[in-house]
């Protein structure tokens, strides 16, 4: 039974399923960030205090913690077996031509991971009563957070780097389900253009103009 | 080129470099190194032994190195152990055909664009390259190509689920890496196997179960 839940082929499956489902929540929280724009905080701390208390989100939201954390922890075994399968590399570098973003899925896929320890703390787990602040009024929390130019700094560089790893993550994703077609994969491919240059750019868009029009 | 200074090295009473070759017209694929950062060198769809010196610059350096892969050893200078791969390929590749007369080979039909699809997976060599270039030193694309070769044919249908669950957990149990979907492998085969196969693979892997 091990063998079959924990082969290369299925822990590579989990971590797609889990990676893609998490492809969903992206666009879902852009939309409602992009009410932070709106001068008047009621629209977004409504829409915030919807997603905190709607049962049917709360399961949701719990299927997404699961998914991150599985997500998470298979690609860092992932990658350990992928380190430990060339014990001696190449003296005179390896040169093959790949797809070049998937070289560094589990840099990028960290440094997502960093910035999001960081918005725990500035967001979820003042819900959560662990850190000073109003649950109710994520609106303003959010506007003073853009007001400091450093957590700009780190918003958007995490933004270009999300953005890489969704590069590849959404085409890589769809070939470990097996969904690979002669008409379909090339469309995939451009969806993954769209989608990971798509998304950082609606989040970098917000971060600037908070940061430098407000 | 190899020849060439193995000559010298003997000549002056040296141990000649040690690498492994066969049949030298791209068919066994056992003369695999990697040469100038890549397997097979730098010219793309050629192995080793096609790979001639007019592809490189008058007086250029030229790095030579073996195959670098947890499940195949070095044994001496370039020469490396594939027989990882032969253990993968009896875990699984083969069908079980009875003994006596050959039966008529056009009795069971087979879709065209099977039988192409399927011969361009068969002639995959096993030389490694795939392995030797894949960031994870995975063994997905020769794995990939031998499932394929007889998953496309009824033939191969009969045993196909033991056979992708055999040689998947074979593979996993030499130690290569897991397939991340980088492409080098498909960029680097001298046979020119495609990534699609990998696809196959996980298709049938989860048909399987
Ligand atoms: C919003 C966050 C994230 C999303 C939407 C996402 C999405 C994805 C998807 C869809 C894949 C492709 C899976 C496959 O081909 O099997 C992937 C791959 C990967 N992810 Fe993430 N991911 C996220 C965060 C993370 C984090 C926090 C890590 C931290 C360790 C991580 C590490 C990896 C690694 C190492 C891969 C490589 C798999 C491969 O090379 O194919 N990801 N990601
Ligand atoms: S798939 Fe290509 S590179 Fe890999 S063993 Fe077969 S012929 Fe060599
Ligand atoms: S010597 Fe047989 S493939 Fe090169």
């Amino acid at each position: 039974m091990n063998k079959i839940l924990f082969s290369s082929v299925s822990k590579k499956f989990v971590m797609a399923v889990a990676g893609l489902f998490l492809l969903l929540f992206l666009p879902v929280h852009l939309i409602i960030n992009f009410m932070l724009l709106k001068n008047d905080p009621a629209p977004f701390n409504s829409a915030a205090h919807f997603m905190a208390s709607f049962p049917l989100i709360k399961i949701i939201e719990a299927i997404l913690f699961g998914a991150l954390l599985i997500h998470l922890s298979y690609g860092i075994w992932l990658q350990i077996q992928n380190w430990l399968a060339r014990p001696v590399g190449y003296a005179g570098g390896n040169k093959s031509e790949t797809s070049f973003f998937s070289k560094f899925m589990i840099w990028t896929g960290l440094s997502v991971l960093t910035f999001m320890v960081l918005h725990f703390f500035n967001f979820y787990f003042i819900k959560l009563g662990l850190v000073p602040g109003n649950p109710q009024d994520f609106y303003s929390v959010a506007h003073n957070l853009f007001k400091i130019p450093a957590y700009n700094y780190i918003y958007l560089v995490c933004f270009v780097l999300l953005g890489l790893h969704l590069f590849h993550a959404f085409s890589s994703g769809f070939q470990t389900l097996g969904l690979n077609h002669r008409i379909w994969t090339p469309v995939v491919k451009v969806f993954a253009w769209i989608y990971s240059i798509g998304i950082p750019a609606g989040f970098a868009i917000i971060s600037l103009t908070l940061w430098l029009y407000r | 080129m190899l020849d060439a200074l193995n000559k010298k090295l003997i000549e002056a009473n040296n141990d000649p470099v040690a690498f492994d070759h066969d049949c030298r017209e791209g068919i066994c694929g056992s003369c695999g190194m990697f040469i100038n950062g890549h397997p097979h060198g730098p010219v793309s769809a050629i192995t080793t032994c096609h790979l001639s010196m007019r592809y490189f610059k008058d007086g250029e350096t030229i790095w030579i190195e073996p195959w670098r892969a947890k499940p195949f050893p070095v044994i001496k200078d370039l020469i490396v152990d594939r027989s990882a791969f032969d253990k993968i390929q009896t875990a699984g590749g083969f069908i079980s055909v009875n003994t006596g007369a050959a039966p008529e080979a056009n009795s069971i039909p087979v879709k065209k664009k099977n039988a192409d699809e399927a011969f361009d997976s068969s002639i995959c060599i096993g030389c490694g390259a795939c392995v030797a270039a894949c960031k994870n030193a995975s063994a997905m694309l020769f794995v990939s190509a031998k499932i394929s070769q007889f998953a496309l044919l009824p033939q191969g249908r009969v045993e196909a689920k033991d056979r992708v669950r055999a040689m998947v957990e074979k593979m996993d149990e030499l130690g290569f890496g897991n397939c991340s979907n980088t492409g080098a492998c498909e960029a680097e085969c001298p046979k020119e196997i495609k990534l699609t196969n990998i696809a196959r693979l996980n298709r049938e892997y989860y048909k399987a179960y």
